[in-house]
């Protein structure tokens, strides 16, 4: 059986763990088995998951995973993997997913691919599954020998589908260890979707001069429903919050479109951003290195393009309705 | 405070990314190597500011073959007290995982500090592993890390938002940007590194469970289409009807 977490938030399933439900069931059909979804804490509507591909949700409802330590999760979930009878078990490639994966590869002495962007095969009885690496440089395919095998699944690389009807939900009761870590408070920047879900993205490089040119951007991701990133010389020298740094060493994207403005292409910036489906660069030089990497390319002074852009995109959307 | 530091090695950020052996390997001809951004500018340096605060060592620990000694000797130029190597090819997170905590057993280090992933392979996933390995709470992508005693007050990145949270040492630690501030070795500091201990160890039996196989570079991106910059409804046009991503 393949278990999938699902991670909710305020309430509602994370649009990652709609996508690792979707790939958990997808991977069940190759091996051949079964699609459970494992839910954690208080929650309601669980059955919901079946319209992503779950037979079958468990949910361990004990208050205190409203507090997320790793440790505590990685326990309550190898107890219900084993109970299970769990031969894969997948996570989304988020904050709570990275942390708490190796912590169930080694309690399950499990083989893991993290950030996994592709449906496993099985070839010769050869489990293999694809990821990034080199920072979107290049793409390895790993072959886990080991019976147990753990998955995280990179954001963005599988569309979800929902086709199924509710599934069935199991509570289960499993021991669960006391936390050492608290959580104080949790803040979320409100109003748009966070960068490693974002389909859209409007990104923005030094050609923007200033913080204060930083309106134009935001008007044009707001008609779009997009969300913001930035290069990194823009985000060290303050302009823009380290959150939206992109690229190498900054976070790794890979939405449907990327919009890149004023943004000279550097290699490091490439590696975060060159897996995105359609990349668009507005950029005055004919000769910045973005175009090599580009889709679509708009020489000019963005400036002037850029509001352009924003009425064309507002003229498209009462178009559309 | 007793520190310990791990530290991996990647190829520079603009290093030609290329595979050998029908792409069953890494061509590491002509490419020069750093030490892990994250490791070395985040973790490496809050650890640093830690131990100058409240007195104690910083030690570092790489599992990698001999030619890692000149990124472990950056290490103790930037102000590392001693590093140990573990003499080995690594090919997987859990084999690395399991040689850091075998040697971290029984040192009884108050913090052990990673970048929260290499920017080789991207696992993100070594901090996790070792941290179970040593049964120790784990916080990962930490953007800041202030210490009251053997009290910790963190402040991590979850995916569009802030974490705080609390944790008393023992513990493991990732850390992302804004935890530290890069810090260039002086003379003074690459001199001393020269005569600060570098142990090197004999790596303990661990299996990798899984290894890769193959590698592929993306597909070129053909000719880039230029669309006039006065017409912007051409640009929406196109990106509606051609690439169908509004
Ligand atoms: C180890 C390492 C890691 C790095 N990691 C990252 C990373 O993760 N992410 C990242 O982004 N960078 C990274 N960098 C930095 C990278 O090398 C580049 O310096 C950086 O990406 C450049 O940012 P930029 O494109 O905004 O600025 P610039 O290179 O200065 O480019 C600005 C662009 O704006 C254009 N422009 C100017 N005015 C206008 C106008 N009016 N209209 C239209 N276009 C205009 C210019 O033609 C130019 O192409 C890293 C560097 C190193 C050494």
């Amino acid at each position: 059986m393949v278990l999938v977490l699902a991670e909710t938030q305020k309430g509602k399933f994370k649009k990652a763990s709609l996508e690792a439900v979707t790939y958990g069931n997808k991977t069940a059909q190759v091996l051949g088995t079964d699609c459970a979804a494992l839910v954690l804490g208080p929650a309601s509507g669980l059955e919901e998951l079946g319209k992503y591909g779950a037979s079958k949700v468990y949910h361990v409802p004990d208050a205190g995973l409203d507090n997320f330590d790793s440790q505590v999760y990685a326990a309550v979930i190898s107890q219900v993997a084993e109970k299970t009878g769990a031969t894969v078990i997948v996570f989304s490639h988020s904050a709570l997913g990275k942390s708490t994966a190796g912590r169930v590869a080694v309690r399950m002495n499990a083989g893991s691919v993290s950030g996994a962007n592709t449906v496993p095969t099985l070839e010769g009885g050869a489990f293999k599954v694809t990821k990034g690496v080199f920072s979107g440089k290049a793409f390895a395919e790993y072959e886990i020998k080991s019976d147990i095998k753990v998955l995280s699944l990179m954001g963005n690389s599988i569309p979800v589908e929902s086709s199924g009807g509710p599934a069935p939900v199991e509570e289960l009761s499993v021991e669960v260890p006391a936390a050492r870590v608290t959580v104080k408070s949790l803040e979320r920047v409100e109003g748009t979707t966070p960068l490693p879900e974002a389909e859209l993205v409007v990104s923005a490089g030094r050609g923007m001069k200033g913080p204060e040119n930083w309106g134009i951007i935001e008007e044009l991701a707001e008609v779009m429903g997009a969300t913001t990133a930035c290069s990194r010389p823009v985000a060290d020298t303050g302009w823009r919050p380290h959150h939206e740094h992109v690229g190498q060493t900054g976070i790794a994207i890979r939405p449907n479109l990327y919009l890149a403005i004023g943004i000279s292409g550097a290699i490091q910036h490439l590696a975060g951003v060159n897996n995105s489906k359609t990349i668009v660069v507005i950029n005055k030089d004919p000769e910045a290195p973005f175009f090599k990497a580009a889709d679509y390319g708009v020489v000019g002074d963005l400036f002037e393009v850029v509001p352009r852009l924003t009425e064309a995109m507002k003229k498209f959307k009462a178009e559309q309705g | 405070m007793k520190l310990l530091v791990c530290v991996s090695k990647t190829p520079e950020t603009t290093a030609r990314i290329a595979f050998t052996n029908d792409n069953t390997a890494f061509d590491s001809s002509g490419v020069q190597y750093i030490m892990n951004p994250y490791d070395e500018w985040y973790a490496l340096v809050r650890a640093l500011e830690l131990k100058e605060a409240n007195g104690g060592t910083v030690t570092i620990i790489n599992v990698g073959p001999a030619a890692n000694d000149t990124i472990i000797r950056k290490g103790l130029a930037i102000g590392a007290d001693e590093a140990i190597r573990v003499d080995a090819e690594p090919q997987s997170a859990l084999y690395v995982a399991r040689q850091i905590a075998e040697y971290a057993r029984g040192e009884d280090f108050d913090i052990v500090f990673l970048g929260k992933e290499s920017i080789d392979y991207n696992g993100a996933e070594v901090g996790a592993m070792v941290a179970e390995l040593l049964e120790l709470p784990f916080v990962s992508h930490a953007t800041k890390l202030e210490m009251d005693g053997n009290k910790a007050m963190i402040v991590a990145d979850i995916d569009g938002g802030d974490a705080r949270l609390e944790v008393d040492t023992p513990f493991v630690i990732s850390a992302a940007k804004g935890l530290a501030e890069q810090r260039i070795p002086n003379m003074r500091g690459i001199m001393m590194a020269k005569r600060k201990p570098l142990k090197v160890v004999e790596p303990a039996a661990a299996e990798d469970l899984a290894v890769s196989v193959r590698f592929q570079l993306p597909p070129e991106k053909g000719d880039v289409k230029l669309v006039d910059p006065e017409n912007m409804d051409e640009l929406v046009r196109l990106l509606h009807e051609e690439a169908k991503v509004i």
